[in-house]
Order: C-alpha cells, then structure tokens, then sequence
C-alpha cells in the first residue's frame, strides 16, 4: 500500500481492495451459479417490474432487481421503492390485449415500456391507456 | 503398502479449476505427511497433461512403468508403484503418455484407484486443471475432495466451478485450502481473508498455506517441505492439514490476525472508532 493509497483510505475515499474483491465475487459467483443469461435476467426484470407497476407505482430509477448468494443458495432479490400505491389495479397486460383484440402490441408501445419512463404517469390518467404488453426476449435490453 | 488395512482408503481427489494455485506441491507435501504419521498412502498423478507430481517428490529418475500400462494390464500394479525412499510409507503411481486422455474413462480411473485403494490408508489424487473430462474423469474415481485456492477472484471463481460440479457429481465431504496467504496483505485488507474466501464457497476450511519462498527451494531439490522442512512457514501448514485430515483437532490461526503490523491495528483502531470505511 502506497503512502496515497492510505491516505485515500484514512479519508474513506477508497475501499481496501480485498473488499471490493469480496463484493464482486458476491455478484458473479451469484450469476455463475444461477446460469441464468443476462437476456433472460433482464426479461425477468422487466416482467416483474411489469406485474409490481400494477399495483402499486414504483421509483423506476431507484429499482434493483438482483441476483445474491449465500452458502450456494442463490436468491432474486428485488428493492422497487414504492412511490404510491394504485387505488385500483391496472389490468392484466393479457386481459387488456383481449379486450383490445390486438394480438400484436404497437412497436411504439413496447419501446416506451422498455424505456421504463413514463409509464406509471400514463396508466394513472385512464382507461385507454395501454397496458404494460410482455416483453418479446429479443427487444434490446433496458439499460 | 503391506500394512493390511482394515478401514476402507480414503480416496480424495485435489483439485482446484485454475492451474497454477498449488494443487501438486500440496499433494506431494501432504503425501509426505501422512505418510510421516504412520499412514500408507498412494498419490496419483491424474495430470496426464501436464505431469510434475514425479519431480515435485524427486522421483521422476525412478519411473519405468506409469498407470498407463496397469491399465493395459501389461504390468503389475506393484511394478509401476514407486516407492519413496526416505519415506517408503508413500509410492507414486505415475502418469502415462499425454495421449492417454484421448481414450481414458472415468471407468479407467474408477479402476486404478479401485486397485490402490486396496492396499493403502490414503489415495491422493492429483487433478488436472480445468472443467473438462480429465477432471471428470478424475472427480468420478474419488470418495471425498479438496479443493485448493489462492485469496484472488479468478482463482476463487473458478473454485466456485468446480465445487459445484462436485456437489452434483455426489463427492463428499468436500473441504477447502486457502494456499498462498500472504498475512501482511491479509491484514491491511489488500487481500481476500480467509473467512471471506470460505464463506464465498461456502465451504468448511481444512488449512491454510502462507506463501513462503521455501516451497521454490523444496521444489528445486525435489524434496517436499513436509520431508526434511516441516517448521518453515508453508511446511507446517502442510503438516497440520495432514494432521487434521486425520480427525486431529489442529486449532486454525489465521496468520492476518496473528501478526498484525502496527500499521494496520492503527487502521482497525481507526476503522473501528470512526466507521469510516
Ligand atoms: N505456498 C506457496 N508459496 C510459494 N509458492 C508456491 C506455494 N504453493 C505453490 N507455489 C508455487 O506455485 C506454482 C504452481 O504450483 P503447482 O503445485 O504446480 O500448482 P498446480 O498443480 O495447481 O498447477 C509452483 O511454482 C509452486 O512452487
Ligand atoms: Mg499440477
């Protein structure tokens, strides 16, 4: 350790690197055992998000949905802040794509969905808004 | 190898997924311990690859026949075994030609380490780097593992790999072996403790192994630490992971905490009563 190097950390500027060692084995000895594929993940994720929004609207940009492992059980853990919580449900993404008829969602719709803005806003106004739809596995990840 | 046993042989695969952490010298080293405590013991060089396990013992003058023609059946076991001479407790059982791979099963393994279990207290076999069938093949013959690491992430990844092939191909107990601590780094939290490590693989600790310039000088002269050096810093970890692979009780002291620098209980003191980092 360079005389900076303790300086930096007598600061709390700078974790020991054991430490960061730590937490990103954590992170990727959770997705090595899970042998989920990060497409899958963010599928995942993003239905989840999808089915929490009905209920209740949550901090899009504060969400963490992760993968965490302990004495080789993996676990999903989610944290979704909650903003407020919705007086009535939206509906089912599948009830509202019968009752529109639409077999296919608009590409508009699903881009706005996988840019996760706004869509809580828009569900609150009314009726016609639509629906969050199931996300097709090949869309481009949310970022 | 005469002794007549009456236990079953405890046939124990070292393995480690990354190459280089020190799976041979800790076979050869812990070979040479046990046998030191009275134990028969076989080691296997399941490295066909890449064998070194006849140089780490200074044996590699004395090979003429390898498991290779045991399994061809075209000499006898007790042929191809050789035996240490300062410490006949323990005979090696050599790798055959690299090409061996192409066509051995874990059959093959299962069968050799069949014959060797019925003559010694302890079969230990070295594992070959890696994931793939050599490793398998290896895994399949074995009862129980230990699986070596090193305090760094890839080194520990790749454990982590290996552990849970392990785990669904039934081996069992398997323990690990933290090699190469360094208790200066440990201690200033520049490296992996080894409570980290363990509970990361979540799996039981049987020993630790500083690093320590000594292991070069054993490996140079073809005489493992546990031989002739057992008080050097590595050698007595080698000892007391052979001692406590025997049910012996050999308490854990884990270096980083041992021997503090000044330096870094000024840190943890600082840590401690700030909470800054
Ligand atoms: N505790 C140690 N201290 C210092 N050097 C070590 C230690 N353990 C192993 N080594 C060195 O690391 C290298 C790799 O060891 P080796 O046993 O051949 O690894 P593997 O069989 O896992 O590939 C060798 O050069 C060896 O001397
Ligand atoms: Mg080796």
């Amino acid at each position: 350790m360079t005389l900076l190097d303790f300086i930096n950390r007598l600061l709390g500027r700078q974790k020991p690197s054991g430490t960061l060692a730590r937490q990103r084995l954590q992170l990727v000895l959770a997705h090595d055992r899970s042998d989920l594929n990060p497409e899958l993940l963010e599928q995942m994720r993003r239905e989840i998000l999808e089915v929490v929004q009905r209920y209740v609207e949550i901090d899009l940009e504060s969400c963490d949905v992760s993968l965490e492992t302990e004495d080789r059980v993996t676990a999903l853990l989610a944290n979704l802040p909650i903003k407020r919580t919705r007086e009535v449900p939206l509906p089912r993404s599948e009830e509202s794509a019968a009752e529109g008829g639409a077999d296919a969602p608009s590409p508009q719709a699903e881009a706005d969905e996988a840019a996760g803005g706004g869509a809580s806003e828009r569900h609150g106004e009314g009726e016609e808004a639509p629906a969050p739809t199931s996300v097709p596995a090949e869309s481009p990840p949310q970022s | 190898m005469d002794a007549v046993t009456s236990a079953p042989a405890r046939t124990i695969l070292i393995c480690s997924g990354k190459g280089g952490v020190g799976k041979t010298t800790l076979t050869a080293n812990l070979g040479i311990a046990l046998a030191k405590l009275g134990q028969s013991v076989a080691v296997l060089d399941a490295d066909f690859g890449l064998r070194n396990l006849d140089l780490l013992l200074g044996l590699e003058n004395r090979i003429v026949y390898t498991a290779q023609e045991v399994l061809a059946e075209s000499c006898r076991l007790d042929q191809a075994l050789v035996k240490h001479k300062q410490e006949p407790n323990l005979s090696l059982l050599p790798a055959g030609n690299p090409r061996m791979l192409e066509w051995l099963t874990p059959e093959d393994m299962q069968k050799i380490v069949g014959m060797l279990a019925e003559r010694f207290d302890y079969v230990l076999i070295d594992a070959p780097a890696g994931v793939e069938q050599g490793f398998k093949n290896a895994a399949a013959a074995a009862g129980e593992a230990i699986v070596v690491t090193n305090p760094e992430v890839s080194a520990v990844r790749d454990a982590d790999r290996v552990i849970g092939l392990l785990n669904s191909m039934g081996v069992t107990p398997v323990q690990l072996i933290l090699n190469r601590v360094r208790p200066k780094m440990m201690a200033s939290q520049e490296m992996l403790s080894v409570d980290e490590v363990s509970d990361l693989l979540a799996l039981p600790l049987l020993g630790l192994v500083v690093e320590d310039e000594q292991v070069i000088v054993s490996t140079n002269r073809g005489e493992p630490l546990t031989l002739n050096n057992a008080n050097s810093p590595a050698g007595r970890g080698y000892s007391n992971i052979a001692r406590r692979l025997g049910g012996e009780a050999v308490p854990l002291i884990d270096p980083s905490k041992e021997r503090q620098g000044l330096r870094s209980r000024l840190m943890n003191k600082i840590r401690k009563t700030t909470g800054l980092f």
